[in-house]
């Protein structure tokens, strides 16, 4: 009996209970949680690897009523993502907040989130995904209430309210789910789904709450005020996690559970809001007064190009072609994860350095924060997608997969949102290395300056140099050099 | 019989649409958490109607244990809203 897939699970959650219970240890605890959590996702990486997918129905308890997790490449791939992303900003937050009880705050309800998170990704029911997804809204709108002020709190009620009814929308979906097809194993549902109208009002009412989750244009409304106001290693997580989890199920849902229900119509549509969002976050982006919301406008973008992918996927027969797309697609996600939250780990360091994170008054931060600047700029390169960043690769197959399918309407949204961000990225760096005085000099502290920089340097180098191996594990067939 | 399950069926679908109208509306947080509520109420409704399987069977087990993990939910959500809601009026005098 392997019970290894319930470790990623288990760790946060009894790190969240030990550190209400012991709130003047909560750093000690959250840090060591998160470094066990990273460890036994790096032992399921390792047997997932080796032995193909581990499927563990908790208790031994029968399928259809055991809650089973199930632990395949896609799945533990974004595992070791989450687990890194949590564990640098658990560490930021140790700088971020300076006194013990903000502490005692923060690391629950964070540990919390992060076991949300990683049973959703382990779930293979439907309703379990439900409760997980409740569980993650829950967690990351009291983490979102955590930031200074009212702005703070009455972005977190909008977050919560429309996280609420996303998930009634969802859950309303499953209960025709479970009318129709008597169960809610997504892996049985493949087997069985029907194309026809009570199957496509289900998915559409599963689709609409994940799309609000996943905040895609334009139902993204409500992240830009959430995301900007929370702590800086809230943000973080919520931008490169918690919307990416809405965006994972959208992609279980509609490439496996549903696949063989729907048109290429519908998938046409996700893409179009896609293109949407593409180009009216980075517009935004380009226009945002302060660094945190640029990087939130950025999160509503760079969503667009992953529900770009959709269309693409639906059209592309199962073949080396199509795991290719598909590789390509989750190298894109990775990068954007890793990318995104050393950038808004950046502007905390900026905003509690200078007091502010207007970018007009950014001058002279090159000087005063060189690594931190740097940091920035890194993150800068994989968001932009400019070599040797994961998204060059990824943007690369995304538009050669567009040709070659001869749907080459994608071609310019992609290049003019690359544009645009190539546009917000150099308007903040050219702030930040021109005269001013805007951040104070002060001693460098390895604790804030050195998470950013590792999850940068993973998004722009580990990623882009290593993607062929992120390809082999997530689509064995894939053959990305073939189409260079 | 048949009867029977789809006015229950019906009210589920008429109360989910009734609280999403309300909560994309009403201006008051109060009344969008209530609204939210209603519609929730609306799906659980919906799941009990699902469980029923005629009068010689007993009913499906599993909507009912979904239903009231999905009140649990609900309940815990509602408690979060009103305290942020509690906290937002608390900080206007600042």
């Amino acid at each position: 009996m392997n019970s290894l897939p319930v470790w990623p699970i288990i760790l946060p959650l009894s790190g969240a209970l030990l550190a209400i219970l012991w709130p003047r240890r909560s750093a000690r605890i959250g840090l060591f949680a998160s470094l066990s959590t990273l460890f036994a996702t790096g032992l399921l990486l390792w047997q997932v690897a080796s032995q193909g997918q581990l499927i563990h129905p908790l208790g031994g308890w029968d399928p259809g009523l055991a809650i089973v997790l199930r632990a395949d490449a896609l799945a533990t791939t974004l595992l070791l993502m989450s687990s890194l992303v949590a564990l640098a900003a658990g560490w930021y937050a140790t700088a971020y907040f300076e006194n013990t009880t903000k502490q005692s705050q923060f690391w629950p309800l964070w540990l919390l989130m992060i076991a949300a998170l990683h049973a959703m990704l382990l779930s293979a029911d439907l309703f379990n995904l439900y409760v997980t997804l409740e569980l993650l809204g829950l967690s990351a709108v009291s983490l979102a209430a955590l930031g200074a002020g009212r702005a703070a709190v009455e972005a977190a009620l909008r977050y919560l309210t429309v996280g609420l009814l996303g998930s009634m929308a969802f859950l309303a979906g499953l209960t025709l789910v479970y009318t129709r097809y008597g169960t809610l194993d997504m892996l049985s549902l493949a087997q069985v789904i029907e194309s026809e109208p009570a199957t496509w009002l289900a998915l559409a009412l599963m689709s609409t709450g994940l799309l609000v989750k996943s905040a895609l244009f334009p139902l993204h409304f409500w992240l830009p005020p959430a995301h900007a106001n929370a702590p800086a290693p809230v943000s973080a997580a919520l931008s490169a996690l918690v919307v990416k989890a809405a965006f994972y199920l959208m992609l279980r849902l509609w490439l496996d559970t549903f696949q063989s229900a729907l048109t290429p119509a519908a998938s046409s549509l996700l893409g179009l809001l896609g293109a949407g969002a593409v180009l009216w976050g980075s517009w935004n982006a380009l226009r945002a007064p302060r660094l945190k919301l640029l990087a939130a406008y950025s999160t509503v973008a760079q969503l667009g190009y992953l529900f770009i992918f959709f269309p693409l996927l639906m059209a592309l027969p199962p073949g080396p072609r199509y795991d290719a797309a598909f590789g390509a697609l989750v190298l894109m996600a990775l990068t954007h994860g890793f990318a995104k939250s050393a950038l808004f780990l950046t502007a905390g360091v900026i905003q509690q350095r200078a007091g502010h994170d207007r970018i007009e008054g950014l001058g002279g931060t090159a000087r005063a924060l060189p690594v931190t600047t740097f940091t920035l700029a890194l993150a800068g390169v994989a968001l932009i997608g400019l070599p040797p960043s994961g998204a060059f690769i990824a943007k690369w197959q995304l538009l050669s997969s567009a040709f070659a399918l001869g749907q080459w309407f994608w071609v310019p949204v992609v290049t003019i949102g690359s544009l645009l961000a190539a546009a917000y990225v150099f308007r903040v760096l050219g702030y930040a290395f021109g005269t001013g005085e805007g951040v104070a000099h002060a001693l460098s502290n390895g604790r804030e300056e050195l998470p950013a920089l590792l999850l940068a340097i993973i998004a722009t180098v580990v990623l882009g140099l290593g993607s062929i191996i992120v390809w082999h594990f997530i689509a064995p067939g894939a053959l990305p050099a073939e189409s260079f | 019989m048949f009867f029977t399950e789809t006015i229950y069926a019906l009210t589920g679908v008429a109360l989910f649409g009734l609280g999403l109208r309300g909560s994309l509306l009403r201006r008051s947080l109060l009344g969008r958490i209530l609204a939210i509520n209603i519609c929730g109420a609306g799906v659980f409704l919906m799941l009990v109607t699902v469980a029923y399987r005629g009068p010689e069977q007993l009913p499906d087990a599993l909507p009912h244990a979904r239903v009231l993990t999905g009140i649990v939910v609900a309940v815990s959500a509602t408690a979060l809203a009103l305290a942020l809601g509690r906290r937002f009026r608390e900080t206007e005098s600042e």
